[in-house]
């Protein structure tokens, strides 16, 4: 794992100092809100309903034990016990003051970490796939190339005042987890007759024009990394409009402007930041890839047999994922306790996981962007004592990709956005469908939740996608089916018109019913099913026979 | 037809401690049927260029509906009466002080 | 500058150098010394004249705008030597962006200079950031 220099340090105190002056400033006058606003969001400081928020990055998804302690520790000093992880690999704490905000940034410093760029007009704190390092048929650990991406993007001069946020992701699997193509750069490592370099799609995004993200190259050489960068952000920050926010993305200018004519611009900002741009310092670079080294794996023999149970087997079932060794596993931590909030952990929860992580998993946590907590690596021989250590802790929900895995955006319970309350939905399905052997039985399957068009809880890529919506001062909520964050991108497809508060929840329990009744077989998923069938059972199912065969 | 003019308050964060604050003209109050209510166009400008003469101290003023019961506004919708108590997974907010 | 300006360099406060030097904008440019840039022109357009100009003002309308800063990169990237100058509503948390994206001093309002006095630009760390650690090569 990366660790932090001198340089990174000072550059981290000297953020928070200049923070705590731009508070003192805002309060003494010398800044308007209109002036501080920008500025405290490039700080992760977000003004919600009943209080701010603050957004902590975690570049990458990577913490590390003392990491999550001090979470911990800032959640019950500051805040109220807890916090919520997010989809962008983020955690936020709902109610500080902003005159404590200083003090908050001092304690995540002394663990090195931080809240810059996790919000405003720039370019955001970048995600990975959250088994990076630990899953088999990676080409290289994405987290060398998202560390160069952070580095190269802290504190730009150029690119601190975009037309809007700007979002990059990284994976190094063919399989994406990344969400790669709803993203504004994607960026895949691949390799080429033995050499490292980059597939890249840019405008990608949801919100309330979703699309999917092109691709512009499909192998960079990894040299060329940063000037092809420079030239895509060039051309975004001087032609991107700034008339309207919600054609501001980079997604509209690619659609605007047209790939082609966009990628010969870009193309032609590249030659020039290829021969300007001095090449990248071996020094750091070098630094970045031997912290990403992986752990000293334990070798031992192990009987798979000890302390086996139904439980636990069932839990290994649902909740890991392969390892690039045979005899570990990543393990993912449902932070979605049935009729919980999605992503929510308690402080106790977090010194848990960091407990557990250090005893046994490499002192390595991830955060991922279905907003679970992964242990990367586990050897086999640990996982009863993990299992016991969650179960203790209330973590072992052996849910991980069922129904009630679900994604659900904070909504009116906390957004100033928001048009509708997520939360409670997402609570009141988990408890609809409460029972796992149910839930095994209906499979994999995605619920995505969100509190308005800006699609935070990407609805959009949700095999059920729920938008909350105000109708005339009634919270509305409309459906999608069919969508897929993955490698195989898709959008959602709507239903037809909305669902009230109180007949939401029934409405997911027909569509479940409609997949059962359908389905060929256990092993055919409802997005194979929906693949197969279309829209038409499942809108006989939400509005009857009569509504399907007019529409 | 035109729709009749619902009566508004002015509310606000306040600017350190983030919490929902609502103008009473003059000064500021934590409880919505504190609020200075404007019963006419005229009433609800004059009330907002008041209340947004105290940016030291407040964030985003803005008017909202509101609906007089027993002589107090009330908010009319579900977001002002959200803002009213705090959210609904958990016990905090103004609901909790 | 005029008297409801000031120029803001890396020392402070300053008088203007340029202040005799008249600026036409881009559209009454005729070859002179001095020119006023719009956001939304094509940098290189400027290329023929660099070895005459000595002096490029490039606006900020706002200071959530950031097109200035990539426009003064551009600028250099394409080989101007001469003065760079921000002017408009630049705030004193911008001022490290704008020297190191290329520019030499700025211009903002007497009325933002009264709320941003000299102290608040003095104290600006003008230090170097992550960009030129990681391409010292
Ligand atoms: C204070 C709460 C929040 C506010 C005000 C907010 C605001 C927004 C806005 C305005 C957009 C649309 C951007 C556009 O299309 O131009 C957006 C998109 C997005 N937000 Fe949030 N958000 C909040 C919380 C969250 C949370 C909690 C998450 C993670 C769970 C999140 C993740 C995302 C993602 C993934 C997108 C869509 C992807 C994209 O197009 O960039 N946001 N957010
Ligand atoms: S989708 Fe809307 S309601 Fe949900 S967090 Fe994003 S902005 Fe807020």
């Amino acid at each position: 794992m990366y660790t932090y220099t001198d340089f990174d340090r000072d550059f981290l105190r000297a953020r928070v100092a200049e923070f705590r002056d731009q508070v003192a400033r805002r309060v003494d006058g010398s800044l308007t809100e209109d002036e501080f606003k920008p500025l405290r969001l490039m700080n992760g400081v977000y003004l919600q309903l009943h209080a701010y928020m603050l957004r902590v990055a975690i570049p990458y998804g990577t913490l590390r034990s003392a990491q999550m302690r001090k979470l911990a520790e800032i959640a019950d000093r500051w805040d109220k016990g807890y916090g919520h992880f997010t989809t962008r690999q983020n955690i936020q704490f709902n109610w500080p003051k902003l005159s404590d905000v200083p003090d908050m940034l001092d304690a995540l410093a002394d663990v090195d970490m931080h809240a810059i760029q996790t919000s405003g007009n720039c370019i955001r704190n970048v995600t990975a796939d959250h088994f990076a390092g630990a899953t088999p048929g990676e080409v290289e650990d994405p987290r060398i190339t998202a560390e160069l991406i952070r580095q190269w993007s802290t504190d730009h001069p150029e690119f601190a005042y975009l037309p809007r946020k700007f979002k990059l992701a990284v994976t190094g699997t063919e399989e994406d987890r990344a969400v790669i193509r709803f993203h504004d750069i994607g960026i895949r490592v691949r390799q080429q007759n033995g050499e490292i370099g980059y597939q890249v799609v840019i405008g990608g995004g949801l919100g309330r024009t979703p699309m999917i993200g092109k691709v512009v190259r499909d192998f960079l050489p990894r040299a060329d990394l940063f000037a092809y960068l420079e030239a895509i952000l060039k051309v975004y920050n001087l032609s991107g409009r700034r008339d309207n926010k919600y054609k501001a993305r980079i997604k509209i200018l690619v659609h605007e402007t047209g790939v082609e004519e966009l990628k010969a611009r870009i193309e032609g900002a590249f030659e020039t930041q290829k021969r300007l741009l001095p090449d990248l310092n071996p020094d750091v670079v070098n630094r970045i890839h031997e912290s990403f080294a992986p752990p000293a794996f334990k070798e031992t023999d192990f009987d798979p047999n000890t302390g086996q149970t139904p439980p636990l087997q069932a839990f290994i079932d649902t909740n890991t994922h392969p390892h690039k060794r045979a005899d570990h596993l990543s393990v993912t931590v449902s932070i979605k306790p049935i009729g919980g909030t999605p992503g929510d952990a308690t402080s106790d929860q977090m010194r848990a996981l960091a407990d557990i992580a250090e005893t046994h998993a490499y002192d390595e946590l991830r955060i991922s962007h279905e907003q679970n907590v992964i242990l990367p690596h586990v050897h086999r021989a640990n996982l009863p004592a993990i299992y016991a250590a969650l179960r203790d802790a209330g973590l072992a929900t052996a849910n991980i990709g069922l129904i009630s895995d679900i994604i659900a955006c904070p909504g009116m319970d906390y957004c100033a956005l928001a048009t509708a309350r997520s939360i409670p939905i997402a609570q009141q399905i988990g408890e609809a469908f409460s029972d796992l052997d149910a839930q095994h039985d209906i499979g994999p399957l995605k619920i995505k939740i969100s509190g308005c068009i800006n699609a935070c809880g990407h609805h959009h890529v949700g095999h059920i996608g729920i938008l909350g919506l105000d109708r005339a001062g009634v919270e509305n909520y409309q459906i999608t089916l069919g969508g897929d964050g993955t490698e195989d991108a898709t959008l959602g497809a709507r239903t037809g018109p909305g669902f009230a508060y109180d007949e939401i929840v029934p409405a997911v329990e027909r569509l479940i019913e409609t997949y059962l009744d359908h389905r060929s077989s256990p092993d055919e998923t409802f997005l194979a099913l929906y693949r197969r069938l279309g829209l038409a059972p499942f809108k006989a199912a939400l509005y009857g026979d009569t509504h399907a065969k007019a529409a | 037809m035109p729709r009749p003019f619902a009566p508004k308050i002015a509310t606000a964060n306040h600017l350190l401690e983030g919490d929902v604050i609502y103008f009473t003209d003059p000064g500021w109050s934590r409880d919505h049927s504190d609020a200075a209510v404007a019963q006419t166009v005229a009433e609800a400008d004059a009330l907002l260029a008041r209340a947004s003469q105290e940016p030291h101290l407040t964030v985003g003023v803005y008017l909202a509906d509101a609906a007089l019961v027993d002589g107090r506004p009330a908010p009319t919708h579900f977001r002002e009466a959200f803002r009213t108590c705090g959210p609904s997974n958990y016990f905090h907010g103004k609901q909790a002080e | 500058m005029t008297d409801q300006t000031q120029i803001i360099t890396p020392e402070g406060f300053a008088e203007d150098r340029f202040a005799e030097t008249p600026v036409p904008t881009l559209e009454d440019y005729r070859g002179g010394v001095a020119v006023f840039l719009p956001v939304n022109a094509d940098p290189a357009s400027l290329a023929p004249h660099f070895s005459v100009l000595s002096l490029i003002v490039v606006p900020f309308a706002s200071s959530a705008d950031g097109r200035g800063f990539s426009l003064a990169a551009a600028l250099r990237a394409q080989g101007y030597k001469g003065h760079l100058r921000a002017r408009g509503h630049i705030l004193v948390d911008q001022f490290r962006a704008a020297l190191r994206s290329g520019f030499n001093d700025v211009e903002i309002t007497t009325t933002q200079a009264a709320r941003n006095p000299e102290a608040q630009w003095r104290a600006v760390p003008l230090g170097t950031g992550y960009q030129s650690r990681l391409f010292a090569a």
